[in-house]
């Protein structure tokens, strides 16, 4: 630390003894107006909106009337008597967990081969992660012709291959595996935090375990995997809060269909709140969303220590 | 028995040449697999940009054709000149004159995503600076709130703010979605940006200050200066963002004529295709068309684009 910045603190444990000093209170000041934006937005857009969503859970809200107090009904509704909110989260789960585990698998895979030195890293990086870049409306469009079962590119490759194809979003079956595969196009997302965590592995720690005799399979196991833990860790993090927030594709492929087996949890939170106005029972949606997405943070966060190793953390 | 010696280390040498070389196939071998594997993957990932090109160049029928063409047999560049004009040459299921139209969309979505990246680039460096230099009474406690709102997910505040812009009669117009953002712009944003202030050495500041800068002078001729980079990472995520942006636009727009271009492809498909079923050729030519900025960015900003990524650990 410099000396200007000591001084400062003495100074201002000094003029905390005696209040504050004029140029501390004018620091403060500016400090204050430096925040009051962020300040009154979080009150206006975030804190309020917050307890009214949690006040309009407990009532009967069609916008076009004021809202009348129902108690704890939605919240009974949503937890014993809805049937449709237990499949949506059973579908959100199983999309979670499939485009989860298969980004971090092949996310890795692909960082791992192109960490291999075996040159055209930036092109290759490039076309990878080209997918990340484009998303929303436009995507979803590209890919109801993709999976299209006459025009599509897909099952077009499968019949050259002598596959018949599935209807995809047209079949309870495979309507949700279309949209794990659609995730899959976007790898490179990871892929690209991946490759940045590989290179950043001290090349000494490889050359320690070779001498020690260890050939490349160990070499990943034991020394490549625990140093990258934790941005594998993050990317898991994010990637199960990112996944339990689809919306946009659901929406525009398949509004949750067929029967149901796309029936994403946000999807279900937009269709209450703003097609059959039923705010109130919307917002109490909002909230499980809310507390489950927080649940599996804190879940995340405690299981880490056993498993994601920081360097430099002392144990 | 010299010879001997030398006929042994000869034979030992060649030994282990033929094992380098063994070695050195094996490392080649590998390396082509890998290449392999790279370039089968690069396919994948290109063959759905290269289907909606192509389609989007087809006329109608040929979509559907079987077997499929991979080109087109007459590339229809008209197809743009429709969907970006809202107008088509032959009179057949004409829209002209129904009011839409890609440039139009993306007009609308080129004047949202501005408002919103210059209120968020202003607050939020703000609020930045403010958290990371600026020592006041509840600083840390507030701070630590900031942090807290990251883990609410949007969709908690959705119905609330709806009824908030319904009260203001500001249903159908841009406000709701570019007002919040001039508002610190966002926590992850101001997180960020004060992370990359945090790597500054406060000598600059203390320099200023003592040649007469203000406080808020430091901000703007010192800090605004320096953290650049951070700043073009925030502001190539907050383009995509609002570029990409479906639920705001769904929610609060409702006439065509302000529609942003994910709003107005959704609609195009389901209203507005001229036939029964949507005319895929104009909805991947629009697609492709709602495409080009974010790509443009991308191949142009690339460095900028990887290392905000890597900084910041947004995926895109």
């Amino acid at each position: 630390m410099n000396t200007l910045a000591a001084d400062r603190q003495v100074s201002a444990a000094g003029t905390r003894r005696f209040g504050m000093g004029l140029l501390a209170r004018r620091e403060a000041m500016v400090g204050y107006i430096a925040i009051a934006p962020w300040f009154i937005g979080f009150v206006a857009f975030e804190l309020g909106p917050l307890l009214t969503s949690l006040y309009l859970s407990l009532t009967k809200f069609d916008v076009l009337t004021d809202p009348k107090w129902v108690g704890l009904k939605n919240w009974n509704k949503m937890l014993f008597n809805d049937p449709l909110v237990w499949h949506s989260l059973k579908v959100t789960a199983i999309y979670s967990v499939g485009a989860v585990a298969l980004g971090l698998v092949l996310g890795l895979g692909l960082a791992l081969l192109l960490n291999q030195d075996v040159g055209g890293l930036s092109f290759y990086r490039t076309v990878f992660y080209t997918p990340a870049v484009v998303s929303g409306a436009a995507v979803a469009m590209m890919w109801l012709l993709l999976l299209n079962p006459e025009a599509g590119v897909i099952n077009r490759l499968l019949e050259l291959v002598g596959i018949p194809g599935p209807a995809w979003l047209f079949d309870r079956q495979w309507a949700l595996p279309a949209f794990i595969l659609m995730s899959i196009w976007g790898i490179g997302g990871g892929m690209v935090l991946y490759l940045a965590a590989l290179q950043g592995v001290p090349t000494e720690l490889y050359d320690a375990a070779m001498i020690d005799g260890a050939g490349p399979w160990p070499k990943l196991w034991f020394v490549t995997l625990p140093m990258i833990s934790p941005v594998i860790f993050f990317n898991l993090v994010m990637g199960i809060i990112g996944s339990f927030q689809v919306f946009t594709s659901a929406f525009i492929m398949t509004k949750g269909g067929p029967a149901n087996a796309t029936y994403f949890f946000v999807l279900g939170i937009y269709l209450n709140a703003f097609e059959f106005l039923k705010m109130g029972y919307a917002s109490a949606l909002a909230w499980m969303l809310a507390v489950i997405i927080l649940v599996l943070t804190l879940v995340a966060f405690r299981s880490s220590g056993r498993w994601v190793h920081y360097e430099g953390q002392v144990r | 028995m010299t010879e001997t010696t030398a006929e042994g280390t000869g034979t030992a040498f060649a030994a282990a040449r033929r094992q380098n070389s063994i070695a050195r196939k094996v490392r080649t071998i590998t390396k082509l697999v890998i290449h392999v594997a790279l370039i089968g993957g690069g396919f994948a990932v290109l063959i759905p940009f290269f289907w909606m090109l192509s389609s989007s160049l087809k006329p109608d029928w040929e979509i559907f054709q079987i077997p499929p063409t991979w080109i087109p047999e007459e590339p229809l560049w008209q197809n743009y000149a429709i969907v970006l004009t809202g107008e088509r040459p032959d009179a057949e299921g004409s829209r002209a004159g129904q009011g839409w139209s890609f440039l139009g969309f993306m007009w609308n979505t080129a004047y949202v995503t501005f408002w919103v990246l210059v209120g968020r680039l202003l607050t939020a460096s703000l609020a930045a600076y403010g958290f990371a230099r600026l020592r006041f009474p509840g600083r840390n406690v507030l701070f630590i709130t900031m942090l807290t709102t990251m883990m609410v997910p949007g969709h908690v505040t959705m119905i609330p703010l709806y009824i908030i812009f319904k009260n203001l009669n500001t249903l159908d117009t841009y406000w709701p979605l570019a007002l919040p953002v001039w508002f610190g712009g966002g926590a992850f944003f101001i997180f960020l940006l004060r992370q990359f202030i945090n790597s500054i050495p406060s000598d600059y500041d203390d320099a200023a200050r003592i040649d007469g800068c203000s406080w808020l002078g430091v901000y703007w001729r010192i800090i605004l200066p320096m953290i650049k980079p951070a700043l073009g990472a925030v502001a190539i995520f907050s383009f995509m963002a609002s570029w990409n942006d479906f639920m705001g636009p769904l929610i609060y727009l409702s006439s065509m004529d302000k529609y942003t271009i994910s709003i107005g492809l959704h609609f195009f498909r389901s209203v507005a295709s001229p036939a029964a079923r949507p005319l895929w050729n104009l909805v991947m030519a629009a697609s492709l068309v709602a495409m080009v900025p974010p790509l443009l960015l991308f191949f142009f900003a690339q460095r900028y684009y990887i290392q905000g990524i890597v900084v910041s650990g947004i995926k895109g």
